[in-house]
């Protein structure tokens, strides 16, 4: 045994230590995915046994289920949208990257809303919408508009958690572009400035190719953000009104784990399909980042 | 969670003054209770009732686990099956169907048997029963109805409706005032639900209803449109409070104490709260939902609370003692009391508390409820039709428009779970 090592040593120690984390991410990653799986093609309330019905789960939610429809077009509403934060975080970074007296306590009041909970930030954007005596309506009524009920009306609903959601992930970004910012090279920003390049020209062409990584991370951080959106929708309107602002990850737990729920087999389908969704997205960052790797070197 | 010890209980016990002259039983072994009781109340009113079992049998070793009331739900699933106490609350009716549907409660037939239980808890056996047989006891029950401010009818000159045209005349009368007849909150969906409840049973009876739940009915049947079309006579009066799609029942409770709106159908529950926010009992007045189609039965939502044996409890022998102790008349009497739940007792031996309201309630029940007592649309109706038609309600109540669509959808859920 030990011989067999010394001969292999280069090749063996790598996946020696390796061994713990693989054997992890089997169990708790791997194995899951593959249990959602199977259990998509089951019937089961939890309690009782398991009939198996194939793909009638599918079919089901593909064909005859508006709730899911429903819940996809939210999704993508919160794909488009969430990726506001992107730029709002990046014009935030370069308004901060000043040396003012107090900036740093300027930053962190920026960053709060990102360190509060989720659930906060919920709460207090209800209050905010609300149609009696929130300050939305007061702030629009300056103008002659309104009063509008954001949270009560189907239309509008959804854009108004996704503005509730901006709120933090914009600090997100922000940070990540300020740490971007203090990598710059500045030797580049005085060639270009030399070279007579400012404003729009130099963000565009000096700045944010620099900036590469971080908004590579901005925009991985905030796709992922937008697919697993939930505790707005749980906090602010409960999926409501009648089911308008359900997103896939919500419908899934409602489905499953909810109250009213208990539909293990259905709810795993919307599992899976919510998984094959996000493979997209990770499959192209992973190949991206794998791109990177290899012209790196 | 919390646990209690044994120790804490038994000085609960002693400081209890019931404690001193409660015959003593003297069983022995364990029993373990899971109680949802949460709220500050129910729960200080369950302890004691324990302490007090716990004093009839002081050799007994009783562990108490009460559990949040919402995680309580789901979280039943995987104790009844791994981790089992001896007794758990739950709801009656169809509530109990999945456990029962999965071999999870024990059949405590035996005791419904006894002429104790049999002749004093005969009003909610149907309520525990599922193909023949009972399945737990219940331990309250509250009254459903509507809680009016009796100031304001009287200002504008108002009696308690005797049928439903003198209910939307009625409320005619109140918005030419400036105000709102009915305030509800239907964030949460069920509330909804209650007006769809008490529409349905007294425009097509009590039968027509559990029919419907029991999915034997097309949601696009006509009977069931009869329904929605009196509800649409009260929305499109304007007769409830805007925006109620997005407020929870609390939220909805202020506009009753501030009097923009004249009246809530809502659970007893409700009262205390409303008290609290300074309504006093000459202002709030209680009335039954009055008949819509002349003939029909009336019928009554009044939720019931109840204990079960899991079967795979360790404890049964101890777990039935404790329940014969829970609808035992005086227990009841006890429990129930305006200074406890402030509910009403189950046992037809105990008496009510001397509140108005319960007072009113019980007497509703008892004497004027032909038809039969129907549990609560969710807990009647299965889970996922339950959830899908409340969604629909809530939906109707905002742009009634919708209802073709509405109904059409439900069908397809009912098509879906046969």
């Amino acid at each position: 045994m030990y011989s067999w090592y010394k001969r292999n040593q280069i090749a063996a120690t790598p996946w020696l230590f390796l061994i713990p984390a693989l054997i992890m991410f089997a169990m708790y990653v791997i194995y899951p995915i593959l249990q959602s799986f199977n259990l998509s093609l089951y019937k089961w309330d939890g309690l009782g046994d398991a009939e198996y019905v194939g793909l009638a789960n599918y079919e089901k939610l593909l064909l005859r289920d508006r709730a899911f429809e429903i819940s996809m077009w939210n999704n993508a509403k919160w794909l488009a949208f969430y990726l506001l934060a992107i730029p709002g975080g990046l014009f935030i970074a370069l308004f901060l990257n000043q040396t003012v007296r107090g900036i740093r306590l300027y930053k962190s009041l920026f960053f709060f809303p990102f360190v509060i909970s989720q659930i906060v930030v919920g709460l207090v954007f209800t209050w905010f919408y609300d149609p009696t005596f929130g300050l939305f309506n007061a702030i629009i009524g300056v103008v002659g508009l309104g009063p509008v009920n954001v949270l009560g009306d189907p239309q509008l609903a959804t854009y108004g958690i996704i503005a509730a959601g901006l709120w933090p992930q914009t600090a997100y970004c922000m940070i990540l572009y300020l740490t971007g910012l203090n990598a710059v090279d500045p030797e580049q920003i005085e060639a270009a400035r030399l070279d007579g390049a400012k404003g729009m020209r130099m963000l565009w062409h000096v700045i944010l190719p620099q900036l590469r990584p971080a908004t590579f991370i901005a925009f991985v951080v905030t796709i992922i953000g937008a697919l697993r959106s939930f505790d707005l929708i749980s906090i602010m309107t409960n999926g409501g009104p009648f089911g308008s602002t359900r997103v896939l990850s919500f419908y899934m737990f409602e489905k499953s784990l909810s109250e009213y729920g208990f539909k293990m087999g259905y709810g795993a389908a919307i599992a899976v399909v919510l998984f094959l969704l996000m493979l997209i997205f990770i499959g192209y960052f992973l190949w991206r980042m794998y791109q990177d790797e290899k012209g790196g070197h | 969670m919390f646990q209690y010890s044994k120790t804490l209980l038994a000085a609960l016990a002693a400081a209890t003054t019931l404690a001193g002259n409660a015959s003593a039983d003297n069983l022995t072994g364990d029993l373990k209770i899971f109680l949802d009781t949460s709220n500050p109340a129910p729960r200080a009113t369950m302890e004691a009732m324990i302490a007090r079992f716990q004093a009839k049998n002081p050799e007994m070793n009783i562990e108490t686990t009460v559990i949040d009331r919402e995680a309580y739900k789901t979280q039943i699933r995987n104790f009844l099956t791994a981790n089992a106490p001896d007794v758990a609350t739950w709801y009656a009716a169809n509530r109990m169907t999945p456990y029962v549907n999965a071999g999870l409660f024990e059949d405590v037939s035996d005791l419904w048997a006894e002429p104790e239980i049999a002749e004093n808890l005969a009003s909610t056996k149907g309520a525990m029963t599922i193909d023949g047989k009972q399945w737990g006891v219940p331990y309250t029950y509250y009254q459903w109805g509507v809680y009016y401010r009796a100031d304001i009818y009287k200002e504008l000159g108002l009696s308690e409706p005797a049928n439903f045209d003198e209910m939307v005349s009625n409320c005619e009368a109140v918005i030419a005032s400036g105000r709102k007849c009915y305030t509800i909150g239907t964030k949460w969906l069920w509330t909804a639900s209650g007006w769809f409840d008490y529409l349905n049973m007294r425009t097509h009876g009590f039968d027509f209803h559990m029919q419907l739940a029991r999915g034997e009915i097309a949601w696009t049947d006509d009977r069931v449109r009869e329904t929605f079309a009196n509800w649409q006579r009260l929305v499109d009066l304007g007769a409830f409070v805007d925006d109620h799609q997005n407020k929870d029942w609390q939220q909805s409770l202020p506009f009753l104490v501030s009097g923009d709106a004249a009246a809530i159908l809502k659970g007893n529950f409700a009262v205390a709260p409303l008290r609290e926010a300074g309504l006093t009992d000459d202002q709030l007045d209680f009335h039954q939902f009055p008949a819509i189609t002349p003939g029909i039965e009336l019928a009554e939502d009044a939720p019931t609370d109840t204990f079960h044996i899991p079967t795979n409890a360790q404890n049964k022998d101890n777990a039935r003692a404790f329940l014969r102790f829970v609808v035992s008349a005086e227990e009841q009497t006890e429990i129930n009391n305006g200074k406890n739940l402030g509910q009403l007792p189950v046992n037809a031996k105990s008496s009510v508390d001397d509140d108005k309201f319960l007072q009113k309630g019980f007497e509703m029940l008892s004497t004027n409820s032909p038809g039969g007592v129907a549990q609560f649309f969710d807990r009647d109706y299965p889970a996922e039709m339950a959830k899908a038609a409340m969604e629909g309600m809530q939906e109707f109540m905002v742009f009634p428009d919708n209802l073709d669509d509405i109904l059409e959808r439900l069908e397809a859920v009912r098509q879906d779970s046969k």
